[in-house]
């Protein structure tokens, strides 16, 4: 399997501050599954920005489908991103639009016509389990389906890679399960999945997954060893 | 994301309607108006000017003063009868003694009327164009005839009026520029303000892959819409205005105020106003966005 990722040497800093991100060097493997896991504080979110192209490293390269996103002008961006989902750490739906509006999103940015738009919105909003809820306003959903409508809106467009920060933080146990199963349904059709979390409970519930552990910046066990022994997954 | 003009589309809804973007519609309403009354004033001067040029330019009026009377008639003659064979010369008209009389009755009384009071002689003369050639032809027939003829354009009594119509003219269009550059600046900050307002919005548009371009004419459009609302609203109050107050001018019956009427052409310009104002002011918006927007990843 190829590489759809690829960090070299990445540091990461904020103005002046010390780097919150330091040394990282990682590569994913186009299809599989991986967990972020770490501290509050250690990076994730850091790390997961400049993988969703929110953000360029202050040194090192990162590569993102065999491309440098570092050097790639900004024109291109938006083509990158949009083979990217994302599930911000704060759901970021936009306020004013309804739920149904908030999922269809990227499908209008990438100009799919109207027509095209209404079944695929359905389809993500009886996935997530809030089909009845496709009026509503974020602000009148709770925390979890706000959640849910932020992870249907990232996996709509069907990405090749799915970057999720913290996905499960506001949903119960049973929810997280079924979220992640959503997950991993996507992963099975070929989209890379990265998860950031420090939930450990959901680590074991998916066997496949490699686990990449941040601590303060920097990378543990970049090749999911701590679980999976180099090569002992395919 | 495609251009649409139903005001429910998807893409319409993206940005909510800001209280500022009320306002602004409110602003361009006035501008507009006060706009589209400074335009109003100088093309109605613009026209009054021309029609005044129209009317006086060709227009002389010849005087013979001259107390003994058979020459003074026989000169007369002799002028009018050189006067129409001339080629640029349209109408001569020999002013008649009793309209004479008629003219300085106001300060003669009925003395004006008694033939042995000597009078001077006048000829109106309309050119068929008012050049200063034509006149000067004009004025030398009649000096040939008697050398002491005097020769008045009637365009040089209402000089003092032209030159304060050519200066309301100038005025009226340095007061469009004004607004113009005025609203350019208004857009500017609207379109800044809105891009505050809806930071987080664009955000997210521009991690689901929006380009700038994308983003710039949701907001282009936006403006592009409250303007226009607010000019046409302004501009078509002011064209009220200014319909009213010429519908009164008309009633007063003066040969002169009647020019400042304007045309057909004078009004469609006006109404290009309003368009013209909400396409800069979509302009300035475009710019004001991608550029913003360039200082972002
Ligand atoms: N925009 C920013 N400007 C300055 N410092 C930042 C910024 N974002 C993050 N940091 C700092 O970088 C460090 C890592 O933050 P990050 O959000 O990546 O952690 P995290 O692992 O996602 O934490 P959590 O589990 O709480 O979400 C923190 O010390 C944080 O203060
Ligand atoms: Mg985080």
């Amino acid at each position: 399997m190829a590489n759809i990722v690829q960090f070299e040497n990445v540091g990461l800093r904020y103005g002046t501050g010390p780097e919150t991100l330091s040394d990282v060097s990682f590569s994913l493997r186009s299809g599989a599954f991986y967990f972020v896991t770490g501290a509050s504080g250690a990076g994730k979110t850091s790390l997961l920005k400049l993988l969703y192209l929110a953000q360029r490293p202050t040194r090192g390269v990162v590569r993102l489908f065999g491309e440098d996103t570092v050097t790639l002008p900004r024109k291109r961006l938006p083509g990158f991103r949009r083979r990217i989902g994302v599930v911000f750490q704060d759901f970021r739906l936009v306020p004013h639009l309804s739920s149904y509006d908030n999922i269809a999103l990227p499908l209008r940015v990438a100009g799919i016509p109207e027509s095209d738009i209404e079944a695929p919105v359905r389809e993500m909003l009886a996935w997530v389990g809030l089909t009845d809820r496709g009026k509503a306003k974020p602000l009148t959903l709770s925390g979890g389906e706000q959640q849910r409508i932020a992870i249907a809106r990232a996996v709509i467009g069907r990405p090749e890679i799915l970057v999720a920060d913290e996905p499960t933080g506001n949903v119960d146990p049973d929810m997280a399960e079924r979220l992640l199963h959503l997950f991993e349904s996507l992963n099975r059709l070929g989209t890379t999945v990265v998860v950031a979390t420090h939930d450990f409970h959901l680590l074991n519930r998916i066997p496949t997954a490699h686990m990449m552990r941040l601590d303060k910046g920097q990378i543990h066990d970049p090749t999911g060893a701590l679980r999976h022994p180099a090569g002992s997954t395919e | 994301m495609k251009f649409s003009l139903n005001p429910a589309a998807p893409d319409r809804r993206l940005l909510d309607r800001s209280r500022r973007a009320r306002a602004m519609s409110w602003i361009m309403a006035i501008m507009l108006f006060l706009t589209v009354l400074a335009g109003a004033l100088g093309l109605g001067m613009f026209a009054a000017r021309g029609s005044l040029d129209r009317q006086l330019s060709g227009r002389l009026t010849v005087q013979i003063v001259e107390p003994d009377a058979a020459a003074r008639d026989r000169d007369t003659q002799a002028m009018a009868d050189a006067f129409r064979k001339m080629p640029s010369v349209k109408r001569v008209e020999v002013v008649d003694r009793e309209r004479l009389a008629e003219l300085v009755r106001p300060w003669l009384g009925d003395a004006g009327l008694d033939p042995d009071l000597p009078m001077p002689a006048m000829i109106d003369v309309d050119l068929s164009d008012g050049s200063d050639a034509a006149v000067s032809r004009v004025a030398q027939a009649a000096k040939a005839i008697y050398a002491d003829a005097r020769v008045d354009r009637h365009a040089q009594w209402l000089s003092p009026v032209r030159s304060f119509m050519t200066t309301m003219s100038w005025l009226a269009a340095g007061l469009v520029l004004l607004m113009a550059t005025a609203t350019a600046a208004v857009v500017l900050l609207v379109a800044r303000s809105g891009l505050d307002t809806h930071r987080d919005t664009i955000e997210v548009l521009h991690m689901l892959g929006a380009t700038d371009i994308q983003v710039a004419r949701l907001f282009q459009r936006r403006i592009a819409f409250d303007t226009l609302l607010g000019g046409l609203l302004g501009a078509g109050a002011a064209m009220g205005l200014v319909a009213f107050l010429q519908s009164r001018l008309g009633l007063l019956g003066s040969e002169m105020l009647s020019g400042v009427a304007l045309q057909q052409r004078d009004w469609f310009l006006l109404l290009m106003l309003p368009i013209l104002f909400a396409l800069m002011a979509t302009f300035a918006a475009r710019v004001a966005v991608l550029r913003a927007l360039g200082r972002v990843l």
